[in-house]
Parts: structure tokens; C-alpha cells; sequence
């Protein structure tokens, strides 16, 4: 089982991402340049967190044109997981394999902090045995992380159960007050239409290991494992 | 295209005085082109040559069994054990930062942040120190959102957490903001690399940013002297590009895995003209750089201003000979510019071709062995004794101490300073065990079982009153904060703002913070081995409060035992460590200044061998898992402090009822909010109460019992009362609600 973690010029949470994977959950994992253009031996990818080409046009909208990006999106439509994490989310987005777009926190400001996340779905790779209605601990670390859609998409998210996660209160209710970025409908996570790929603001690889203030992410990466053994199995 | 004539009026205009311009003609044998006069302007700076300042920070002690390299390269070095070290220093970028906010802070973080991987690190943390005016000065606002989103914007996007700092507020930085800021990297000791020039023949090889004629430092001439096409004034801060930073980062690092290159230095302040000339000094060596294989932003560009250009994210290195491919093989890869410029040659001459011919040819043991130093005068200031004169019987009692502690808790000083914390993003590389908002920061280090706190501060107004005190108390504060969560002190790094050095007064500030900081660096047995000095922090002849700032770095061998400010349980007993170090010490306290206005009298005397005693207390009791929470007596007094432990955790509010530690027949607002310098607030289950007695004895510190955590108040016996909800909304809101910033 091999995971692999995508580096782009600006990437600066794959490190996190390849010693959460590597060292806390145990799994192999291994750096992909972005001017790679073949995925072949991977089972699970990873797209981090970044400021991929500083985010200086469009968050991802740069990234996107990368060579490996075409091998993701392969590996997707062969039903591979791929979770896209804060700047990895945007560049899904830009990429088109998720729908939607991120724009402002509605603040103005950066915004570094743990926030709460209610699940949706227990559909996808990186969910499954997470029952909807769970609370999840999560930090959040992003300038630009204020979902966009229109509302046609938005309903048809919700419909065809693509709303893997929203902002909540300790709790678990959905409330405007625990939305920290104005994401429309409170989402910080979405997944594509048959839930292999999914994109989230949140970061589950800085939250691993209880020393860390949480372990709650680890229970993402913990699904993956156990789903790519299923699918092997 | 005419050079203007050098004389001794230009090198005037360059801030050379007519003694140091005679020193050029000596050393040269004749004048000198416009290109040399301008090396030795920047190389003879104040902010270069550290003329003013050299006497003094020799008083430091640089050296201990752990220091790997002391002050005069581009960052301290010190050992952490298991072959690894720490990396750091800080740096200030004041002036820049009153200017454009938002640049002037971002390109700070950016210096700073080479200067530690020039030297090998990876970075993995960053703090600063923030000194702004009255909050309801009309620029104020304006300054804290642009250095705040400036730090943030550089930080975060490089991807190194900002973990901690400090932001204080005071009127004497109305017309001059500080801006200090700090990184830190860890090395494998077999990585470190230093700024030489060694090995003639070897190329001298420039990476990252094109250059621009961005930052040269003649912000005082019209272009127009030096180019007869009269250009537009540039403005002279630099723009920061953090995502080639990380790209040159990125690429630094894996150049250093390989054994390619000799020595690698950051093109920082004078750009090109330092970074080439300090390696040369260095290495006892020579060179010759061709400027038409620089590469350029900007067309037409003069040998000046290449010379002096301060772009950003630039980086000079001296390569093995004939691994030149391998260097360009690494940055091409990175997306960025690599062009070999020259060769170390071994006459001792630093020589310049532009367009063919020489425009610059300096013997560099000169430049750099015969640099001014002066000792400058100094003399304690008329007004000192007026200003350390202060009665406290004549200060009004409030009429309610419950308000007035309200009060305190949420002047921006004391507020939290979340607003500014969650813009820098504080967890990434996840390393980081204690977030801010705790006395000291706490990063653990991958691969072993130890930590790395973290604590940056100054108490200026403690040091505008007495410097030597005030210069002993930040030393000595900076290393209880480190004690507090439960690490030994390993080495600091120092920010020295002050005045105009011309100054006789600005001078014995100078001389007075160094030797009190050099006392407590002693007594403590903590080196000094990195920093910066910057003067002239004045506007209109007012000058800033004295304000060594200082970053004190501490190792924790077992990063489990870390300790943090905030109360942990109920029922834990609370307990004052150092309580014989009380007294009514009103002089330069925040209650003074916030309450009645006034920055007055002495400020608390400070006891070495006590502290020394205290601090290593504090790491035996945090080992040995006997307290839950320890956190120091600093602005705001017992009352304040103990708030702190009360309302910062990371769980919410929690009250506690304890005794007042003053004799009852105390001034109450006094015994609340009086300052000390030696005491520190203790919690800890019931059952560690007798082995932490024990301990106390052992080390002679006298300790208290004072009452319990728990309940919905804070309640300081027959001196006040408060809900402790009610005091942490106060407190949370405090900081924008002061500054009139959106929440």
C-alpha cells in the first residue's frame, strides 16, 4: 500500500502530510514532483496544503496546468482516492474534479485555528466508519477558504450526500456562528459524485497525534487504510 | 552615461563623515569611483560595520559548552545533543516597517528567515516582537493590521509557524514602531554552513530573485546625481515575494545535501556588496564579480546600483570548482535564476567588472579590519532622577479593585492577542506542543524526544526607568518564561532598539541595558549568540523608550514534561514560588501607566543568585511531574497573573479562590497589582504538595500556599472578586475593542 504525496512549487504542508502518513499512521508514502506525469504504483493520493505559485493568481489556478494533475485525474477516474487538503482542495476545484470555487475568508483575514466538523457522509474512502453526525476536532489554516457555489449545486450536493463535512460547534450543530470563513452553506468538505475524491479546507495531518491538541485527523487516514485493505482484500 | 564626481560632499550625503572619507582615500590611494564610495558607505553603516555598538557587545558572554557559533556570522549556533543544534536569530525591521507596514514586516520575516537557512536549517519556528504607539493614535490601527498581515503573509505562505511574541503598545513608539523578528532552525551539525569564500578558482555563483533597484540605499540623493535620465524616487523598502523564498528554501537545502559548494551567505542588507565582501573577509580571501552576469529586473542598471540593490530573495554562493552543473542542475529544477558572477582569487582584492572595465577594486582586510569603531559618549540623562522619583501614597485608591482588574486584563498589553496570532499560521510542520498564549511557545523535534521553548520579551518601560535594571529583567524574564514550561535556557538572541548614539544620553541607555543584560546572561550562565542593533529609532529628536529585546531559547530533554501557564484541574492547589521576592514595587508597573498614567519611579530590583535558584527549581519540579501549571509574576502584578492561569487555558474559564501573599494591612491595589521580578504562580494536585515543599527547601525558594482552583470566580480574598467568564471576555475582546478593530 503506497500513498503519494504531491509537491508543487509553494507545497509546504506535504511534509506534514508524508510524516502523518508515514511516521504516525504507517503507511508508505513517497514525494511526487508535479512534473511527474505518471501515478502508476500509487494506491491512495494526497494533494497538501501550500501556496502553490504563492496563490498569486488564483489559489491552484496555477497548479492545475501541472503535468501530474493529468494523472490525477486518471487515477480518479479509476476510482483511486484522492484527498485534496486546503490549497489541494482549491486546486480540485480549479481542476474541475470537484465543483465549486473558494473566494475571501469573509473576515479579510488569515485565519489559523481548531474548529469543529460535523460529518456528512461516511461514503468516501477517507470516511468510511465515521458515521454521519459525528464531531471531528480539526484545524483550519487558510486566506481563501470561503466556499462558492450556486445554488443549484449547492442543493445538488446535498442531494447525491457530496457534503462530507460543515463547520459546527463543539456540539455538532451547523450554525453560522461556528462558520469561521462564510462558506456557503457552512461546507469545509466535499466530495466528487462517487466519493473517491474528496477536497476539504481542514487540515486532518496537523492532527494525528493527541500531543498535538487532537487526533481526530487521523481517523480520516485510518479509513483510508482500512478501505484500500478491503479493496485489495 | 557621467558618473557624478566623488568629493568629500558626496560621501557626506552617503553618511561617510569627512574622518571616515579620509579613511577611504588612505586605504585606496586615491578617490574613489562612485561604485566604491557607495561599498563603503553601506559596509560603514551603522547597520553594517556596528560602529557605535562593538565596544559594548563585547561585554556579552559568547561562548559555552553548548555554542557551536557565536555572533558575527549570519545566525547563532547552538547544540541540542544527538548531533543536532538550533539555528537562530532576530533581527529588527523598524524603519522599513513604520514606512509601508505590510512590506517593511513581511521583508523582516523574509531576512530573517535566510539568514538561518543560509546557514543549513531548516526553520521551523518564528516569533517577533511588536512595539506600536498609543492604540488611539490615528496610525496605529493602520500599523498593527499591515505588520500583522505583513508577518503573516510572508510567514504563512513559506510555511514556517509564527508560534509566539509579544505586542505592546506605548506612546513613545507613536512616530517609530518596532518590528523584531525571529526564526529558529534545527541542523544536523555535519550540515551547518557558513558565509566563506574559501578555495581560489572557486565560481561565485548567485541564485534566486533577478536584481532590481529595489531598497538601494541612497534614499536620501535624487537618482538624477547618478543617471542624468531623472528617474522617479524608488521607494527605498523592498517588496517581498515569500513563494520564491520558499522555492529558494527548498532549493538551499537540497544544494546542501550534496558537498558541492564552500560557503553560502544571504544577500541581506547592502545585498551583493555585504554578502560578497563578509565572505571574502571571512575566508582571507579575494574576488572578482562580473555585474553584466548578474541577473537583472531592470534595464540600464549602473554598477552602484547593482552593488547596493537590496531585492529580496537573493543568495551568494561559492562553489567547488567544477560543480557548477550540479548548482544549476538544483535551481533550474526550483525555477529559479543561477548565474556564475566571478571566482575567489587569493590577492585580498574584492574586484568589480562592469561593461569591461573595473569599477571597483578594494583591498578587503582593509574594508573590513579598518572600519570605524567608535566609542561614543555617554552620559546618564538630566531628567533621570526626576523620572525615578515617585510617591506612591500620593496615588488615588480606586474605588472598586474589581473594575479596575477588569480593567487591566483587557488593556491591549495584557489583553489576549488572539486577533494577532490566529492571521499567522502557528501549527504548521507540526511541531508545535504549547500554542501561543502560554508564557513560553514548546516544538517538539521530530526524531527525538526533546523540545524547544521559546519566549520573547522586554519590558521597556522597566528600561527607559533604570536600563541596567531593565536590561537584567528582560534577560531574566525571558529565561523564567523558558523555566516556567519547564526547559533550561541554551542561548538567546538580542534586538537592541535604541536612539540616536550620537546621543550622549541614548548612549549610557546603551551602555547601561548591555551591561545589566551581560550580568544576567552571566549570573545565569546563558550565552549571547546572535543579533542586531538598530539606532536611530527616533522621529523629530523624540526617541523610543530603551528596548533590548530578547529571545531566549530553551531545551527541554523530555518534551513530555513541558509545563504551561494556564491552571489545569480543579481542586489543584495554587502556590506563589519566590513569595519573598514581593514588595511594593509600583515603579514602571502597568498599573501605574494605565490607571494613573504615569511611567515613573524604579522599576523591581532583580536577585541573580534567586533567580538562578528559582529557574532551576522550576525545571526539577516540571521533571519531575510535581506542579501542573507554573506561569511568572510580570506586568499586572500577582492579580493579573493569577487571572492568566484562570482564563487562558485552552478549556475555557476556571475561577480559584486564594489569599492575598501581602501582609493584610497592605494597600490592596497595591498588594493586586504591584510587580516583582522572582516570583512565579504554581499549581499542582494536593498529592504532590509535600515532595513540591520539598523541593523548595531544597533549592531555598520560600513558597506559599495561597488557596484552590475551582469554582465560577476569581476571588482574591478580602480584595476583590470577579466571575471569571465575565474576566475572560474582558480579556478576549480587549485587544480589538482597543484598537477598534472588527473581532
Amino acid at each position: 500500500m503506497k500513498t503519494a504525496v504531491l509537491v508543487f512549487p509553494g507545497s509546504n504542508c506535504d511534509h506534514d502530510a508524508y510524516h502523518a502518513l508515514k511516521h504516525v499512521i504507517g503507511v508508505d508514502a513517497a514525494f511526487v514532483w508535479h512534473k511527474e506525469s505518471s501515478l502508476d504504483g500509487f494506491d491512495a493520493v494526497v494533494i497538501p496544503g501550500g501556496f502553490t505559485y504563492g496563490d498569486y493568481l488564483r489559489s491552484g489556478a496555477m497548479a492545475k496546468l501541472s503535468p501530474v494533475m493529468g494523472a490525477v485525474r486518471r487515477f480518479a477516474e479509476g476510482g483511486g482516492p484522492v484527498i485534496g487538503i486546503c490549497n489541494g482542495f482549491q486546486i480540485l476545484l480549479e481542476a474541475g474534479l470537484l465543483p465549486g470555487a473558494m473566494i475571501v475568508n469573509d473576515s479579510l483575514r488569515f485565519i489559523c485555528d481548531y474548529v469543529h466538523l460535523r460529518a456528512g457522509t461516511d461514503r468516501t474512502p477517507f470516511t468510511r466508519g465515521i458515521p454521519e453526525g459525528t464531531v471531528l476536532k480539526i484545524p483550519v489554516a487558510h486566506y481563501q477558504g470561503n466556499y462558492y457555489a450556486d445554488e443549484p449545486t449547492l442543493s445538488g450536493l446535498e442531494e447525491r450526500r457530496q457534503v462530507v463535512f460543515r463547520y459546527c460547534d463543539p456540539e455538532g450543530e451547523v450554525t453560522s456562528a461556528s462558520n469561521p470563513n462564510g462558506s456557503a452553506r457552512n461546507i469545509a468538505g466535499i466530495c466528487n459524485e462517487a466519493g473517491n475524491v474528496l477536497g476539504m479546507m481542514p487540515h486532518p495531518e496537523r492532527c494525528t497525534e493527541e500531543v498535538l491538541g487532537s487526533a481526530d485527523g487521523r481517523r480520516l487516514f485510518d479509513a483510508m487504510v482500512a478501505w484500500l485493505g478491503e479493496r485489495t482484500a | 552615461m557621467k558618473e557624478k564626481p566623488v568629493t568629500s560632499f558626496l560621501a557626506r550625503e552617503h553618511g561617510l563623515s569627512d574622518a571616515e572619507y579620509g579613511k577611504v582615500l588612505e586605504i585606496l590611494g586615491r578617490v574613489p569611483t562612485l561604485t566604491e564610495l557607495g561599498i563603503f558607505s553601506v559596509m560603514w553603516s551603522e547597520h553594517c560595520s556596528y560602529k557605535s555598538s562593538r565596544v559594548h557587545l563585547k561585554k556579552f558572554p559568547t561562548k559555552g559548552p553548548r555554542v557551536l557559533q557565536g555572533p558575527g556570522e549570519n545566525a547563532g549556533i547552538v547544540d541540542i545533543g544527538e548531533g543536532l543544534a538550533v539555528v537562530f536569530k532576530m533581527e529588527s525591521h523598524n524603519h522599513p516597517s513604520f514606512i509601508e507596514p505590510y512590506q517593511g514586516a513581511a521583508t523582516g520575516v523574509g531576512g530573517i528567515l535566510r539568514d538561518v537557512f543560509t546557514m543549513g536549517a531548516r526553520p521551523i519556528a518564528s516569533l517577533n516582537s511588536l512595539r506600536f504607539g498609543r492604540p488611539e493614535h490615528p496610525r496605529t490601527r493602520y500599523l498593527v493590521s499591515g505588520v500583522v498581515s505583513g508577518i503573516a503573509g510572508y510567514g504563512n505562505c513559506i510555511g514556517v509557524p509564527t508560534v509566539g511574541g509579544e505586542v505592546s503598545f506605548d506612546e513613545c513608539y507613536d512616530g517609530n514602531i518596532l518590528v523584531n523578528a525571529f526564526t529558529l532552525g534545527v541542523v544536523r551539525h555535519e550540515r551547518i554552513w557558513l558565509g566563506t569564500a574559501a578555495g581560489v578558482g572557486n565560481p561565485v555563483v548567485y541564485v534566486g530573485s533577478k536584481t532590481g533597484r529595489d531598497g538601494i540605499h541612497g534614499a536620501t540623493m535624487a537618482s538624477g546625481e547618478f543617471d542624468e535620465k531623472s528617474e522617479e524616487k524608488r521607494p527605498t523598502v523592498q517588496v517581498g515575494d515569500p513563494f520564491t523564498e520558499k522555492l529558494l528554501l527548498e532549493a538551499c537545502l537540497e544544494l546542501m545535501r550534496t558537498d558541492a559548494i564552500v560557503g553560502i551567505q544571504d544577500m541581506g542588507a547592502a545585498g551583493l556588496t555585504s554578502s560578497s565582501f563578509e565572505m571574502a573577509s571571512r575566508a582571507g580571501t579575494g574576488f572578482v564579480m562580473d555585474l553584466d552576469r548578474v541577473p537583472q529586473r531592470e534595464e540600464g542598471m549602473t554598477p552602484y546600483e547593482l552593488m547596493l540593490s537590496e531585492s529580496q530573495e537573493r543568495m551568494l554562493i561559492v562553489a567547488k570548482k567544477g560543480r557548477e552543473g550540479e548548482v544549476r542542475e538544483i535551481f533550474e529544477k526550483w525555477d529559479l535564476d543561477v548565474s556564475v558572477i566571478g571566482e575567489v582569487t587569493g590577492d585580498g582584492i574584492g574586484r568589480v567588472r562592469w561593461r569591461g572595465k573595473v569599477v571597483a577594486e578594494i583591498p578587503i582586510a582593509a574594508l573590513t579590519d579598518q572600519a570605524p569603531v567608535y566609542d561614543r559618549p555617554a552620559e546618564r540623562p538630566e531628567g533621570q532622577d526626576a523620572l525615578q522619583r515617585l510617591d506612591p501614597a500620593g496615588l488615588p485608591a480606586p474605588s472598586d479593585l474589581g473594575e479596575t482588574w477588569v480593567r487591566l486584563m483587557s488593556c491591549p498589553e495584557m489583553a489576549d492577542k488572539k486577533w494577532v496570532y490566529r492571521q499567522y499560521d502557528h501549527m504548521i510542520r507540526t511541531n508545535t506542543l504549547v500554542l501561543p498564549g502560554s508564557d513560553a511557545a514548546v516544538l517538539r523535534v521530530k526524531g527525538t524526544g526533546k523540545g524547544i521553548a521559546l519566549s520573547v520579551d522586554c519590558n521597556s518601560r522597566y528600561c527607559s526607568l533604570d536600563p541596567f535594571v531593565g536590561g537584567m529583567i528582560a534577560v531574566c524574564e525571558s529565561a523564567r518564561n523558558v523555566a516556567c514550561s519547564g526547559a533550561e535556557p541554551i542561548g538567546l538572541s538580542d534586538c537592541l532598539n535604541f536612539g540616536n548614539p550620537e546621543k550622549p544620553e541614548v548612549m549610557w541607555q546603551f551602555r547601561s541595558a548591555i551591561e545589566g543584560m551581560a550580568k544576567a546572561c552571566e549570573a545565569l550562565g546563558v550565552p549571547v549568540v546572535s543579533g542586531n542593533v538598530s539606532f536611530y529609532n527616533e522621529t523629530m529628536g523624540k526617541g523610543i523608550h530603551p528596548t533590548p529585546t530578547v529571545a531566549m531559547v530553551g531545551l527541554l530533554e523530555d518534551a513530555s514534561k513541558r509545563r504551561v501557564q494556564g491552571f489545569s484541574a480543579e481542586g489543584d492547589l495554587i502556590l506563589l514560588a519566590g513569595a519573598d521576592r514581593l514588595g511594593l514595587h509600583l515603579g514602571g508597573s502597568l498599573y501605574l501607566k494605565e490607571v494613573h498614567g504615569k511611567v515613573a519611579g524604579t522599576p523591581p530590583p532583580v536577585d541573580l543568585a534567586h533567580e538562578k535558584r528559582l529557574q532551576e527549581f522550576l525545571r526539577e519540579a516540571a521533571a519531575a511531574d510535581l506542579v501542573a501549571s507554573a506561569h511568572d509574576l510580570s506586568e499586572g502584578g500577582f492579580a493579573c497573573a493569577l487571572a492568566e492561569s484562570c482564563i487562558s487555558r485552552p478549556g475555557g474559564a476556571i475561577g480559584a479562590r486564594v489569599l492575598s501573599p501581602f501582609p493584610e494591612a497592605t494597600r490592596p491595589d497595591f498588594a493586586m497589582f504591584s510587580e516583582c521580578q522572582g516570583a512565579v504562580l504554581l499549581s499542582c494536585p494536593p498529592s504532590k504538595r509535600d515532595a513540591l515543599l520539598d523541593l523548595s527547601r531544597r533549592f531555598r525558594i520560600t513558597i506559599m500556599e495561597l488557596g484552590v482552583v475551582g469554582g465560577e470566580h476569581i476571588d482574591i480574598e478580602g480584595l476583590a472578586r470577579v466571575g471569571a467568564a465575565e474576566l475572560r471576555t474582558a480579556w478576549s475582546e480587549g485587544f480589538a475593542t482597543a484598537l477598534g478593530l472588527e473581532g
